[in-house]
């Protein structure tokens, strides 16, 4: 079996860890610690797996681990703590956007992509823009309205 | 969990082409992995050796060159979603590209993987079949083009040589007398295979009136020709050549256009899936293909 010294910079920090190729971005990043990064489907139906590669939101399911090699991901629990909080983190739990939270962290990485894009994003825009995220649980009405105050915020 | 297997990352375009080569063990490329992944995880598919062609310099970029557009395989759907190019000269593409699985899916799927990929339900091949493209495919042997109409033999069946990799879709740029557009039917807004996709280009000259009843003319554009491209209702992506030629030089009448959405249904061998029935997706067929045309001619008689 092949190991590759994988070079991953995460939120910030960066781990070298040697990993066969079947491994999975989501794996990797989940036996790395970070939890925040959900595993729905594995399949790239759910989006609860998205983190930030390069910027860009993606399945990290659909992500071998040696394909982000010296790459830069950004989870959700990068994008701000309990003492600071990113304004959408923040939104999301105000408006009731959370209910069982296994969507959230996949939900606020792709409304931050969104977000990054274009900061007043129209309802339509937002829609469309979490349209590879499920959540069972809220209906997705205060969802839409977290990024609409978040985006409102900024 | 993935099965095991043995991942190739070369570096260059040169050394891909040389793995291929090599013939045995047989090599797989991987682009974005949105197909073939899920494929993998699912156990329906276990290559023992995949080679990463996502990283290649060498496959991507879009550009205009000798009247033609030329998109590099490994183009990825968010990256033509925001491509003046492709904007101005592949209208009909860019819709199937807004309507792709998902964002997130997006910024990962290639075109070429879509259409290396196989299914006859692949959003980008109805839009790509009306612009008539082409593919090329390089080998340690040499490079060669493929009209796309020809790459596909069967379900997930392509003239792809184990040797080759599809590095590019090239198609001439547009007449500034056509229009085109795309439409998809399925069973989610976002996120969903196609139950039935189409996708149609007219050339036309010149708008005249025809009677439409005992008292009114409607205007009409003459039809130079059409291409038809239907997606989802055979075994492959296919144009449906016998509607076009009924087009060919006639007036886009109401009448003219149903008739063609007819011998366009009649183009189909659709199958019942979990999607849909075959007799439903041969009706949705005509309903597409009459709205895809009358569509165009409202918008470019009133525009």
């Amino acid at each position: 079996m092949q190991l590759k010294l994988v070079t991953l910079n995460v939120n910030g920090r960066k781990h070298y860890v040697a990993l066969p190729p079947n491994v999975t971005l989501l794996q990797a990043l989940r036996d790395l610690g970070y939890t925040d990064v959900k595993n729905g489907c594995e399949k790239g139906d759910c989006g609860a797996c998205a983190v930030l590669l390069n910027g860009q939101a993606v399945n990290s399911c659909l992500v071998l681990a040696w394909q982000a090699d010296q790459s830069e991901i950004v989870t959700n629990a990068g994008l701000g703590t309990m003492d600071h909080p990113h304004p959408l983190q923040e939104a999301f739990a105000d408006t009731g956007a959370v209910q069982c939270g296994y969507c959230t962290p996949g939900m606020i990485v792709a409304a931050r992509a969104l977000l990054d894009r274009n900061p007043h994003p129209s309802e339509d825009e937002i829609r469309a823009a979490i349209s590879g995220n499920l959540c069972r649980c809220t209906g997705y009405g205060q969802i839409i309205k977290a990024v609409q105050m978040a985006a409102d915020e900024k | 969990m993935l099965p095991e297997f043995e991942l190739l990352m070369p570096l260059t375009l040169p050394e891909a082409l040389d793995w291929l080569a090599a013939g045995a063990p047989a090599v797989t490329p991987l682009a974005g992995g949105t197909s073939l992944l899920v494929d993998m995880r699912g156990g329906s598919s276990r290559p023992g050796v995949l080679m990463d062609v996502a990283g290649l310099d060498e496959l991507h970029g879009i550009r205009q060159e000798d009247g033609h557009v030329v998109v590099g395989s490994g183009v990825t759907i968010a990256e033509l979603l925001d491509d003046p190019l492709i904007a101005q000269y592949a209208s009909v593409l860019r819709q199937a590209a807004t309507s792709f699985a998902n964002p997130l899916v997006r910024n990962r799927a290639t075109l070429g993987g879509n259409l290396a990929y196989g299914s006859p339900a692949a959003d980008t091949a109805p839009p790509l079949l009306v612009l008539g493209a082409e593919v090329e495919l390089a080998s340690q042997a040499g490079t060669r083009r493929v009209p796309l109409e020809d790459f596909w033999v069967g379900v997930r069946q392509t003239i792809r040589r184990p040797d080759e990799l599809l590095t590019s879709i090239r198609w001439p740029v547009p007449s500034p007398d056509s229009a085109s557009a795309f439409c998809k039917l399925a069973l989610r807004k976002a996120d969903a295979i196609s139950v039935v996709n189409a996708a149609v280009m007219v050339e036309y000259f010149e708008t005249r009136f025809f009677p439409e009843n005992l008292v009114s003319f409607a205007p009409a554009p003459m039809c130079r020709h059409v291409r038809i491209a239907l997606g989802a209702v055979a075994p492959r992506p296919l144009r449906a050549r016998a509607a076009e030629d009924i087009l060919r030089n006639r007036p886009l009448t109401p009448a003219a256009i149903a008739e063609a959405a007819r011998l366009a249904a009649d183009a189909t061998s659709c199958i019942d899936d979990v999607r849909g029935s075959a007799g439903y997706r041969r009706r949705v067929t005509e309903v597409l293909v009459r709205r895809l045309l009358s569509d165009i001619i409202r918008n470019q008689v009133f525009s």
